[in-house]
């Protein structure tokens, strides 16, 4: 029995994109304080999962209910969404030429704090909160002044994203292999951020290939995707089988259903 | 998509400058030829040399060809279908404000132009012209305390016209182009800046252009002279309504700037640009050149060039003067079947003299836009620079951008650095703002006004912020 309310409830997915299904019928329940890897092949449709919660208008939904704390956000904008406090880490964060960083992240601070009636901040006060944030993932100053991902390195531009969900404090964070092209010293800054970020209150949904991520945050579930759907949730020890026997032995699995 | 949905009801957005001010006019018979030129100038009461200035340019521009070098895609024009004189039908001799035509007043009271002295703008004289004519200059008196003319240039031909005939068409001659000999021959009206020595102008001066009919051309002509010493910004905005039409506005500016003197130049067009057919619209064939004649001297164009069926124009800077600085920072917008041929042209012939040129042109839609632009050095062109920077933007797949930069160097010991780039907003960009909780519109605009940012910084104050929010609805529901 769990004794709050589900953050996010995936309830029968089923999403397309150019007519093609992408995704075909999954489930997924995450409660505060949970930690959930999925995992799966290139193509699985773990990306397109974390997109479509995001609110991608390349997707259409074609059944199925996406409920973020008991509302069904089906129909939300992407930027409704993130105010409200779903956040989606992207596996290759987009650079945006000429926007400074700074200014980007005070004013998708400020949309949040909107939303949760919290007094927008003005640069000086903002300068103060990113301050302290910066900490968290061990940035330098430097970065706020250049624009947005731009120049950055992979590492850079993945702490980046993390400062973000630290700016953000979302209700769920969705990070799509923010543990790609890292090297050990920068995954392990990216990890011990997101377990700083993360609380009690807090779901993360975690998009990996690698056990090594999943070293440094323990999950809770870990759920194996392969062609759209939801194959295998198990424990984390699951992930270290896998890590073992290969994406080989899911196939197996399907076969078997 | 979600977002194409979202975008096709934003652009229904009107144009909001489109109305039609139901006003009786003055027009004169349609075409062109040598009696519509003497009943232009006789109109408009012109001393002898100003109508010999017409004629000779008419001579000269019936043996011109209607230049195609730039590509543009356009119905050749009926130059005999047009009405080269246009003007509201008013008393003959205004006294003050009180007497203009109530409507006229709540026409520019709506462009967010007033020009009654209750609510005129505190900082900026305005002129505002009409069609063919200037309807009223504000703080006219204020302005003449500090010795500083501005004035309609038929005004400036009756009360200073030794300084008319001293410098008019000492920058563009007429015969430079096709459409400035046109204008030449039956330019309007227009604003005529005097600011004499060692006069820093006490407020931004600014021409408000209005065309309101549709079947007359407007031809205005702009002379601003600097006398040693002295500075001014100028500022220059543009409207027009919808018709389905094509309207030509062949305009003509010249800049002097004597020794140490500055003008700075800024324009924000938004005429007409046709509807989303690319049915409509205003032809901006404009001839805009400062002469940087005396040593230190400085003519800076900045311009935000948003409207028009067409814009071709190269607002440029001759460098005379030792030491002598042009500046050209331009942002040009096009969207739907627009097309825009604009940049500008550096002629280094003193020594010592330098030049920065800034372009950021930013096409949507199926629109066209192209920098085209000329650095030359002549040969005693001695230790001058120049850098060129020329950033394009492509919004959607269909619209396209091109570079031109012509560069002629006659002298070794000179340096010209030119910089260009290409991006394109992508749906990848949009999303990842939107997913930092910034709405679809504003992340539009927060990526466009980074990508102006250089040229903004450089607009007087108030038309930073327009021009920011004038790109903003421009842009609106260009993005899928």
């Amino acid at each position: 029995m769990k004794e709050s309310d589900p953050i996010l409830e995936v309830e029968n997915l089923s999403a397309s994109t150019d007519n093609l299904p992408i995704l075909k019928g999954v489930s997924l329940t995450v409660y505060p304080g949970e930690i959930h890897a999925i995992m799966g092949r290139n193509g699985c449709g773990k990306s397109t999962l974390s997109k479509i919660i995001a609110g991608h208008p390349s997707y259409n939904i074609t059944n199925g209910d996406i409920k973020f704390l008991g509302e069904n956000i089906n129909s939300l904008e992407p930027e409704e969404r993130s105010q409200s406090g779903i956040f989606l880490g992207f596996q290759y964060p987009i650079e945006i030429p000429g926007v400074s960083n700074l200014e980007f992240l005070r004013v998708s601070t400020n949309a949040r704090r909107k939303f949760l009636n919290k007094e927008e901040l003005d640069t000086f006060d903002f300068e103060e909160l990113v301050k302290e944030k910066l900490e968290i993932v061990k940035m330098d100053h430097a970065f706020l002044s250049r624009s947005v991902n731009q120049g950055f390195s992979g590492g850079e531009k993945k702490r980046n994203e993390i400062l973000q969900m630290a700016l953000l404090e979302p209700k769920i964070a969705i990070l799509d292999e923010t543990d790609s092209g890292l090297d050990i010293d920068a995954l392990r800054i990216v990890a011990s951020g997101i377990k700083k970020i993360s609380n009690a209150q807090t779901g993360i949904i975690l998009i990996t290939h690698y056990q090594r991520l999943l070293d440094e945050i323990k999950p809770n579930y870990v759920h194996v995707m392969s062609d759209g759907q939801i194959i295998k949730t198990g424990e984390s020890d699951l992930a270290l089988e896998l890590e073992k026997k290969g994406y080989e032995w899911t196939d197996n699995f399907i076969k078997e259903t | 998509m979600v977002n194409k949905n979202l975008v096709k009801d934003v652009v229904k957005e009107p144009y909001k400058y489109g109305f039609v001010t139901d006003i009786e006019t003055e027009k004169i018979k349609k075409g062109l030829n040598e009696d519509i030129i003497k009943l232009i100038s006789q109109k408009k009461e012109e001393p002898k040399f100003l109508l010999d200035f017409r004629l000779k340019a008419f001579k000269k521009w019936q043996k011109m060809k209607e230049p195609d070098w730039a590509a543009l895609g356009y119905k050749k024009i009926d130059y005999q279908d047009i009405i080269y004189y246009s003007a509201p039908k008013q008393k003959e001799k205004i006294s003050s404000l009180d007497e203009v035509d109530p409507k006229l007043l709540e026409t520019f009271d709506k462009l967010g132009i007033p020009l009654t002295e209750q609510k005129k703008l505190t900082n900026v004289a305005v002129d505002a012209v009409f069609d063919s004519v200037s309807i009223a200059t504000t703080f006219r008196e204020e302005l003449a305390e500090h010795g500083v003319i501005f004035c309609s240039i038929s005004e400036a031909v009756k009360n200073h016209a030794d300084l008319i005939e001293k410098y008019l068409g000492t920058v563009v001659p007429a015969s430079d182009n096709y459409f400035a000999a046109l204008n030449s021959a039956v330019f309007s009206d227009g604003s005529f800046v005097y600011i004499p020595k060692g006069v820093a102008c006490p407020m931004d001066l600014s021409s408000y252009f209005r065309i309101n009919s549709g079947d007359s051309g407007q031809f205005e002509r702009t002379l601003i002279i600097a006398e040693e010493s002295s500075s001014v910004s100028y500022l220059e905005g543009c409207t027009a309504p919808m018709f389905d039409t094509n309207t030509l506005h062949a305009a003509v500016v010249e800049l002097v700037a004597l020794d140490d003197a500055s003008i700075k130049y800024s324009t924000v067009q938004n005429w007409y640009a046709g509807d989303e057919e690319g049915i409509g619209g205003i032809f901006n064939f404009v001839t805009k050149r400062g002469k940087c004649l005396g040593k230190r001297s400085k003519i800076s164009w900045s311009q935000v060039e948003t409207g028009s069926a067409i814009t071709w124009k190269y607002p440029s800077c001759l460098l005379l003067g030792e030491e002598s600085v042009g500046e050209f920072y331009s942002v040009a917008l096009t969207n739907n079947l627009q097309q825009a041929d604009t940049g500008t042209k550096m002629i280094h012939i003193g020594p010592k003299t330098k030049s920065t040129i800034v372009s950021k042109g930013i096409s949507a839609g199926n629109s066209k836009n192209s920098y085209r632009g000329l650095v030359k050095m002549g040969t005693k062109a001695t230790g001058s620079r120049n850098y060129s920077q020329c950033d394009s933007m492509l919004i959607g797949d269909q619209a396209s951008a091109n570079t031109f930069p012509y560069i002629k160097s006659q002298q070794p010991n000179s340096e010209i650095e030119h910089e260009a780039s290409t991006c394109r907003i992508s749906e990848d960009q949009l999303f990842y703002l939107q997913t930092r909780g910034i709405e679809f519109e504003e992340a539009v605009s927060m990526m466009v006004s980074g990508f102006c940012r250089d040229v903004f910084n450089q607009l007087p104050m108030e038309f930073a912020a327009e021009a920011d929010k004038l790109l903003a609805l421009k842009l609106e529901g260009s993005v899928g």
